[in-house]
């Protein structure tokens, strides 16, 4: 074993290797190199979009100031120069990490994204976990009933998954299990008295769960997880259907190949064969689509919180929609640009180092 | 008259059409699916186009001869789905909704297979950079989340705010720049597999310019799978519209009725208790979509050999598909 173990590393690691099969580092490299025409083109196409019709400032305030006093605003924050000049200058501002300042709350777009960033990525992450729950024993179980009446209903559950609007599931999650039984809030991120706590914590994550872990504050996990769930299960469901079909066809596929017969003819348990044998080499198809479901489980966000008052990027969005708040909108889009493109390259990889076979 | 000649060999009218010879060709549980889908499309389409006749008020009305309409009133009586906050008849909204998706999906995914197959077509028979601009521009477009896209359409075409045509047509635009890329991709990549056949070699040596090449012989080949993405995007265009809807991005409550926007409303009011408002314009919404999905799904699985349910022995076109496997394992 140890001659094995030792052999080869020095091979792998000479550049001559690397470049002969078209390497793994090369790939890595390429595939990161593309992030940015990606969130280049991106950044160009939503700054394009939101100026073609005018300016950020009379968007906000048109009607409600007077034009001499919009005009002048307009001027001082030069958005009557020249439109290619100014994009210029937005490319310089962001490259520096300046994101300018909302219009409707003078807030800094980018003190705001980090602030409401965390919550949203809590929100994404409880989902994520709600949607694994669900979806990937479901998806084993519809394989294994393969064709069969619990097959049939999952596939139907699957498909009122996927029809489901998250508010539509929101508004019924609500209207069941907070105003008709009584037991969960019906909206926020926590009651009033932890999330007071939670803001005198010296280096917060903003992530609430993790905060009170940290600060053995069990009295305030209990209270985050209790509002949590409705809006987890909202948004968790709509992915978890994806999850589903996805495990139930790759694992139908496996559970076909001559392995799994052979597992099944040495006397391997079916929960086996299904769990272990067949699902683990299901495992690569189901995480590179998993990472393509992270634009669905960000669009659904959006719309959870604003459904559930969770204070996320997405409530916040809406908000400044409703302001007419242009220069806020393109910060929070650009920001969800970004995590979609880096998710991607992140998965890219993954599939990569699960599957020598990817390659670009 | 060869016209006249060839017309008997073509099969009837009804089994060349996409969906009932699907229809026809489906057996079992299969079968159920799609016709339970053919049935909720079916009903989505007559509320849509019969939505003056079937819905007792009008989606803005908020009284009548007998006076102004109760706010919040409980469905029953006079106003069997109950009425809003704002003395909407909930009924009569989600009946005039049905109207507005389907303008809405009708303008959509008309615009993006338009947009969608003319550039795909173009894109895969030309190459070269125009080919390599637009391909690294439309997976930029995709890979983001389709509400945003349609989120910063809508505030370029109007600034989010319209009446009835003009959303109908914003909207319609933002679900289309979220489905250009998708039509294109998938046209793309059939021409680009169609450009290397015979046949187009042949008409290039015949001297058919390229408009033609591409307008008729690849254009012909190449839509195939059009019915299937139409069924797949209609239901994701119903969605993307509930979605601008509920975030106030649709076409104003005056200028017509939608059903996002109705649950948008209906938030608030699901904290006191009052139900009927948003289920009813929730449920329109999930029966449209899941109808037009489960119409879509089957075509998908009928048009795949390995996915299509095979027909009890004795069936009408068993016999063919058995000579078939013979001939194969022979």
């Amino acid at each position: 074993m140890a001659t094995l173990i030792d052999a080869p590393p020095p091979t792998v690691a000479t550049p001559k290797s690397k470049s002969a099969g078209g390497g793994l580092g090369k790939y890595i490299l390429i595939r990161f190199l593309l992030i940015f025409p990606t969130i280049f083109i991106l950044v160009t196409l939503v700054f394009f979009l939101m100026r073609i019709t005018g300016d950020p400032i009379t968007a906000a305030q048109g009607g409600r100031l007077p034009q001499e006093q919009i005009n002048a605003l307009v001027h001082q924050a030069g958005y009557d120069r020249n439109l290619f000049i100014q994009y210029i200058e937005y490319l310089g501002n962001i490259a520096t990490g300046n994101f300018g300042r909302t219009i409707s709350d003078g807030r800094s777009v980018a003190e705001m994204l980090a602030k409401f960033g965390a919550a949203t990525l809590e929100l994404a992450i409880n989902s994520l976990v709600v949607a694994l729950l669900v979806g990937i024993p479901l998806g084993m179980f519809a394989a294994h009933k393969r064709d069969k009446v619990p097959d049939a209903f999952l596939r139907l559950f699957a498909i009122l998954c996927y029809a489901t609007p998250v508010f539509f599931a929101g508004l019924l999650l609500k209207l069941t299990f907070s105003v008709t039984l009584g037991w969960f809030p019906v909206a926020g991120r926590a009651s009033t008295t932890t999330e007071l706590a939670m803001g005198k914590l010296a280096a917060p994550s903003g992530v609430y769960w993790l905060d009170a872990l940290r600060s053995g504050n069990l009295a305030a996990f209990g209270d985050i997880v209790h509002h949590a769930v409705l809006p987890a299960v909202a948004l968790g469901l709509l992915t978890a259907g994806v999850f589903l079909r996805l495990v139930r066809t790759n694992v139908i596929g496996t559970l076909g190949k001559d392995y799994v017969e052979a597992g099944r003819s040495r006397g391997v348990s079916e929960y086996r064969l299904v769990t272990k044998h067949a699902y683990k080499p299901a495992l690569i198809p189901i995480i590179t689509v998993m990472g393509l479901q992270i634009a669905l489980l960000l669009g659904g966000a959006v719309l959870t919180e604003t459904t559930f008052e969770w204070k996320g990027l997405g409530y916040q969005l809406a908000q400044y929609l409703t302001a007419r708040d242009f220069v806020a909108v393109q910060g929070i889009v650009m920001l969800l640009a970004v995590i979609v493109a880096v998710t991607n390259f992140v998965v890219d990889i993954a599939a990569a180092l699960i599957d020598p076979r990817v390659r670009y | 008259m060869s016209a006249a000649e060839l017309k008997p060999k073509k099969k009837a009218l009804l089994d060349r059409l996409p969906v009932t010879s699907h229809i026809r060709q489906s057996v079992g549980l299969q079968r159920t699916m799609l016709l339970a889908g053919v049935v909720l499309c079916a009903v989505f389409v007559l509320a849509a186009v019969f939505a003056p006749l079937l819905a007792p008020y009008g989606y803005s009305q908020i009284s009548d001869a007998a006076g102004s309409f109760p706010a919040q009133a409980e469905p029953g009586g006079k106003h069997l789905w109950g009425t809003t906050v704002g003395g909407y008849d909930v009924l009569s909204r989600v009946i005039w909704g049905s109207q507005t998706a389907a303008a809405v999906i009708f303008a959509a995914v008309l615009m993006s297979i338009f947009l969608g197959v003319f550039l795909g077509l173009v894109s895969g028979y030309v190459g070269g950079w125009l080919d390599r601009v637009l391909v690294v521009i439309a997976d930029a477009i995709y890979a983001f989340p389709t509400l945003l896209v349609a989120i910063v359409m809508s505030i370029a075409i109007n600034k989010g705010q319209s009446g009835f045509w003009g959303g109908i047509l914003a909207c319609g635009f933002a679900i289309t720049a979220v489905f250009v890329p998708q039509y294109f991709r998938v046209i793309r990549a059939e021409t680009i597999r169609l450009k290397a056949e015979p046949f187009v070699e042949s008409a290039q040596v015949v001297g058919a310019s390229s408009a033609r090449i591409i307008g008729r012989h690849i254009f012909a080949n190449a839509t195939r799978t059009l019915p299937l993405i139409f069924t797949l995007n209609a239901s994701e265009a119903i969605l993307t519209l509930a979605g601008l809807g509920f975030l106030g991005f649709g076409i104003e409550p005056s200028s017509a009725a939608e059903w996002g926007f109705d649950l948008n409303k209906a938030m608030s009011d699901a904290s006191s208790g009052i139900w009927w408002t948003g289920v009813f314009p929730g449920l329109a919404i999930v029966l449209t979509v899941v109808g037009l999905t489960l119409v879509g799904e089957s075509i998908n699985d009928l048009n795949d050999p390995r996915l299509r349910g095979r027909k009890r022995a004795g069936g009408k076109s068993k016999a063919p598909t058995a000579v078939n496997q013979k001939e194969v394992s022979a």
